[in-house]
């Protein structure tokens, strides 16, 4: 974290740093300190267990979705239905068709916002770098709502297309914007035209929803953010991108942690930068935009998860990415179940399950230490 | 260097020596004294006669257009009562709240800023405009719809969104609060805030009957639809106690800005004065969002504007907020007028004001902090 | 090698400015410096030196009533320092922190112009000492062409005059420094070093600036004050100082020490590093 490329967002603090440090010492947080021998095969040994640790997390988070709902079956039954396809009774239907679709599609989108969390944070050195900020989220709403007054789309797997049309454009008209300036992009400018051009959208949104009672009627209960009600017909669509994302994550990861020590240096190792950021910006494109196109606007998991997954795999990103991945899919399980319980025999969509559980988290997670930055 | 300085009156002192800065002038009046930067002042008076000029125009236009000598004789207490009514009672309070809610929002985004070093730390971003959308949302769909039994039934729209905006405002302040206010933690917490509120709204939408919805919709995009004195006053008192308060605290700003140590190292008492920002800039913010609803962006985007246009290392507190006020009062005449149909004031000031600061992004040099 | 600053008698013996009281400092609950005790008289000039992470930065900190001390007390003039309005304090006591940002677009004008903050009112924004001390700052440190320059533009040794020149302009009698040379060449250090140096000898400063090169603090400061792990291990003259046992015992250093050809202050040419 060199001062001239310092993420803006975050404040640059002169007395930050304040046990007088030798040039040595990493300005970051002390368990980044320099791992003598032993400390870094603690750390990898940390990191082996804490994604074994999030493996299972998945799984076990996975069995409770697919168990638990308005009505609960057992996990006799579970494995019943999913095993034997013998005579369909009604509890194998609705595990079947109904739970299995949408706990698939919470693991993809889970993996695919933790990690475009995690790759929007890495290149835009940004602790804030949620994809939300970068024009995505205001894309996919402009889209949906331009779905539903032009063409009357009502369904979430009518939206899809639409959302993600518009998640691609509000990702490159903000890195083109972004980038514009004299200076070239710098997270601020990315910050801002993000910001301003999200405004922009929002502005015709709104245009549009204060003047279309039924247009607001579909677009308030896209834009929650939910698992419900969307059925295998969505993940299959949205699958192959997500995919793609994903592969795209893993080859960025290398590059990302070259990138880390500042563009210069990345040079000077050999690393192409512009391929780096834009395989990084394709990703984050493809694997938010596809999030937000099968479920609505999902905010706080790519913001919260990296850094949570941060304090125990430091900042490597080849472990960084996969382990977001996967904290990111067992949260918006456990989100999406918890929403199923609370106000049984009705639901509270996942999205607001997670602002309001993401956030007080958050929050104690800022106030314990200071976070520690991309 | 000295071209535009006044002639020197010399001190008599070896050392008076002089500097000054090209487009600044040097007022001293006894015991006062101050520099004028000139590039400042024409941009503070430009936007305050642009102010004027729009809401003399304002109060001509509009579904009755009324000509400018009429508007003069009602002004002065002449005109017919059709006209003194329209003019007097409909369009002057209306025009009164938006350039009194853009002044405030304007100030509330420039404390915001320029304290947390950061461009997107505004009362839009850092939730609590999102907090006065929760309580208006609430005083919207959870009162009426039942038959009157409504928990929030008799709390008015504007009081809980008062009460929205003030409760973020302090659990901002006090969640930030670890021996004083770092801007970072602020914007982050803020962040956290605003995503909160954001999901209730959202959900609280979803929970309303559709005709709530879309009542509660035009107020959280931000209108200025129906505004008489009865919200123009209580306004105009709120921002007499905040206004000076808020230029108060601009000196210390400006050192602020410096970050913790220097500013202490130059005498500035931080912790009182962290604190007296933040309450300042969640005090103006909640009274216009009380007022008007959460109009958006004008927070984000003026003050940035007013740094750009002024070339100062941060946003002018006084140019923010009267840019603020134009932006508002303009796209207020905007809806009445040119639009087909007449959309809530935030729909335009998004929609004005974000173009605008994309051009000064595109065309501007590179600032990497504020 | 005395412990007791005040023993340690220098050219300007004058009356005690600033001092540490059995000061013990913490962050949160890591104890970085116990029990110090340190006196720094009127028109001094001391360099604090010792090994990374051993106090020397928060030291400072507390000295400039930047960091409350969990013990003890910091003497301002007599005055606890913590009971002093910190504008009063800002105007008898200047510091510089290491590496200070200043905000983008910030001209060199106006960067020393803040330096008159704590002289300032709301009223009284710009008054003809104001005027004269910014314009003197800037031209004791040759930034008086450079005035009209933003901050971010100017290379790092001009950075650095630019902040010495804020510093100057807050016309206070003592100075504190905090690594005043960090990321400059050796020219620039230099550079840096002599201002500071001419400002105690022209102008009277008394001057606390922490340094990392014993070479450098030895031949500008006239008194050096060792530390080593949160305590005060030497005081005095650099000559008393610098020995090959400190060395030894605080830099886990093998080293020479011969008398430095151009100013005769002593001088470390190290040999190895003792484990």
């Amino acid at each position: 974290m060199s001062s001239t490329t310092e993420a803006v967002l975050r404040r640059q603090d002169p007395g930050g740093d304040r046990s007088d440090p030798g040039p040595d010492h990493h300005p970051v947080a002390g368990s980044r300190m320099t791992p003598g021998r032993g400390g870094l095969l603690r750390r990898r040994r940390t990191r082996l267990l804490g994604l074994l640790l999030l493996v299972g997390l998945v799984v076990v988070a996975a069995t409770l979705s697919i168990a638990i709902g308005s009505r609960s079956i057992g996990l006799g039954t579970v494995w019943e239905a999913l095993t034997d396809p013998g005579v369909p009774t009604e509890e194998s239907v609705i595990v079947r068709e109904l739970r299995v679709p949408r706990t698939v599609l919470g693991i993809m989108v889970g993996l695919a916002l933790g990690i475009a969390g995690a790759l929007a944070q890495g290149h835009t050195r940004n602790p804030l770098g949620d994809p939300g900020l970068l024009g995505v989220t205001a894309g996919a709403s402009l889209g949906v709502v331009l779905a539903i007054y032009l063409l009357g789309v009502g369904t979430p797997a009518g939206y899809v297309w639409f959302a993600f049309a518009g998640a691609l454009l509000g990702t490159v008209l903000v890195f083109t914007l972004g980038s514009a300036g004299r200076g070239g992009a710098t997270p601020v400018t990315l910050a801002l035209a993000g910001a301003a051009l999200s405004a922009l959208f929002y502005a015709l949104v709104r245009a549009i929803l204060v003047s279309d009672t039924d247009s607001l009627d579909a677009f308030r209960f896209w834009v929650v953010g939910a698992l419900s009600g969307r059925g295998a017909d969505v993940a299959w669509q949205v699958a192959p991108f997500i995919v793609v994302g994903l592969l795209l994550a893993l080859v960025n990861a290398p590059a990302l942690d070259l990138l880390g020590l500042g563009e210069d240096v990345a040079r000077g190792l050999g690393q192409r930068v512009w391929l780096a950021r834009l395989v990084g910006l394709a990703s984050v494109t493809l694997l938010c935009g596809a999030a937000t196109a099968a479920c609505g606007p999902i905010a706080f998991v790519g913001l919260v998860v990296p850094h949570v997954v941060r304090a125990f795999t430091g900042p490597a990103h080849r472990w960084l990415i996969p382990c977001s991945g996967l904290l990111g899919a067992a949260l918006l399980l456990v989100a999406d179940v918890i929403g199923r319980v609370v106000v049984r025999p009705g639901e509270l969509q996942v999205g607001i399950v997670l602002a309001l559980i993401g956030a007080p988290f958050f929050i104690a997670l800022i106030r314990r230490r200071r976070l520690a930055g991309p | 260097m000295t071209q535009l300085a006044r002639p020197a009156t010399r001190s008599g002192t070896a050392t008076a020596e002089r500097v000054r800065q090209p487009g600044e002038t040097v007022v001293r009046i006894g015991p006062a004294s101050g520099r004028v930067r000139w590039r400042h002042v024409a941009v503070t008076v430009g936007a305050a006669v642009v102010v004027v000029l729009l809401g003399a125009v304002s109060l001509g236009r509009g579904d009755f257009p009324i000509g400018l000598p009429d508007v003069l004789r009602t002004l002065v207490g002449l005109g017919e009562d059709t006209q003194q009514f329209i003019v007097l009672e409909l369009r002057a309070p209306r025009i009164v709240v938006g350039a009194l809610v853009g002044l405030a929002l304007g100030v509330a985004g420039a404390l915001f800023q320029t304290f947390a070093r950061n461009p997107l730390a505004s009362p839009d971003v850092l939730g609590i405009t999102q907090g006065a959308s929760v309580g208006a949302v609430a005083a919207i769909v959870l009162s009426g719809a039942t038959g009157g039994s409504g928990v929030l039934d008799g709390v008015g729209v504007p009081l809980a969104a008062l009460l929205g905006a003030l409760v973020t405002g302090l659990l901002l302040l006090v969640l930030t609060w670890r021996r004083g206010i770092d801007g970072y933690r602020l914007v982050l917490v803020g962040i956290a805030l605003w995503a909160m509120a954001a999901a209730l709204t959202d959900w609280l939408l979803t929970r309303a009957e559709i005709y709530q919805a879309a009542s509660a919709y035009v107020w959280i995009t931000g209108s200025l639809n129906a505004r008489s004195w009865d919200e123009a006053v209580p306004l105009l008192v709120f921002l007499a106690v905040l206004l000076p308060a808020a230029l108060a605290t601009s000196r210390a700003l400006g050192v602020i800005q410096f970050g913790d140590d220097t500013a202490r190292g130059l005498g500035v008492r931080l912790i009182p004065t962290q604190a007296a920002v933040v309450l300042v800039a969640v005090g103006l913010t909640a009274a216009a969002v009380a007022a008007a609803g959460p109009i958006a962006y004008v927070a984000l985007v003026v003050p940035q504007v007013a740094v750009r246009l002024t070339g100062g290392p941060r946003p002018p507190l006084l140019a923010s907020g009267l840019l603020g006020a134009a932006l508002v009062v303009g796209a207020d005449l905007l809806t009445r007028t040119v639009l087909p149909q007449a959309l809530p004031v935030g729909v335009l000031t998004a929609a004005v004001g974000a173009p605008y600061l994309l051009w000064l992004l595109v065309r501007g040099r590179r600032r990497s902090t504020l | 090698m005395t412990l007791d600053a005040a023993t340690t008698t220098l050219p300007a013996s004058g009356t005690v400015r600033l001092a540490a009281e059995s000061v013990s400092l913490a962050y949160d609950d890591r104890v970085v410096v116990r029990d110090l005790d340190l006196q720094l008289t009127d028109g001094s000039f001391t360099a604090i030196v010792g090994p990374n992470g051993c106090g020397k930065s928060t030291l400072l900190r507390a000295l400039g009533r930047l960091l409350r001390p969990t013990e003890g007390r910091v003497l301002l003039d007599g005055r606890a320092i913590a009971r002093t309005p910190t504008r009063e304090v800002a105007r008898v006591l200047g510091l510089l922190p290491q590496a200070p940002v200043a905000p983008e677009g910030l001209t060199v004008g106006d960067l020393v112009a803040r330096g008159r903050h704590p002289h300032q009112s709301w009223l009284r924004q710009w008054s003809r000492d104001d005027e004269a001390a910014v314009a003197e700052a800037l031209r004791w440190t040759d930034m008086a062409d450079l005035a009209e320059r933003p901050v971010d533009e100017l290379s790092g040794g001009q950075r650095q005059r630019a902040w010495i020149s804020m510093a100057l302009a807050q016309g206070t009698d003592l100075l504190l420094l905090d690594e005043p040379t960090t990321y400059l060449d050796l020219s620039h250090q230099i550079d840096v070093l002599e201002l500071v140096a001419r400002l105690h000898a022209e102008r009277g400063r008394t001057v606390v600036v922490v340094l990392h090169d014993l070479n450098l603090a030895a031949r500008y400061a006239q008194r050096l004050v060792a530390m080593d792990d949160g305590a005060l291990v030497a005081s005095g003259t650099p000559e008393e100082v610098l020995t090959e046992q400190l060395l030894a015992d605080v830099f886990d250093l093998e080293a020479r020490i011969v008398p430095d050809p151009v100013a005769g202050t002593p001088m470390v040419v190290p040999v190895r590093r003792l484990r």
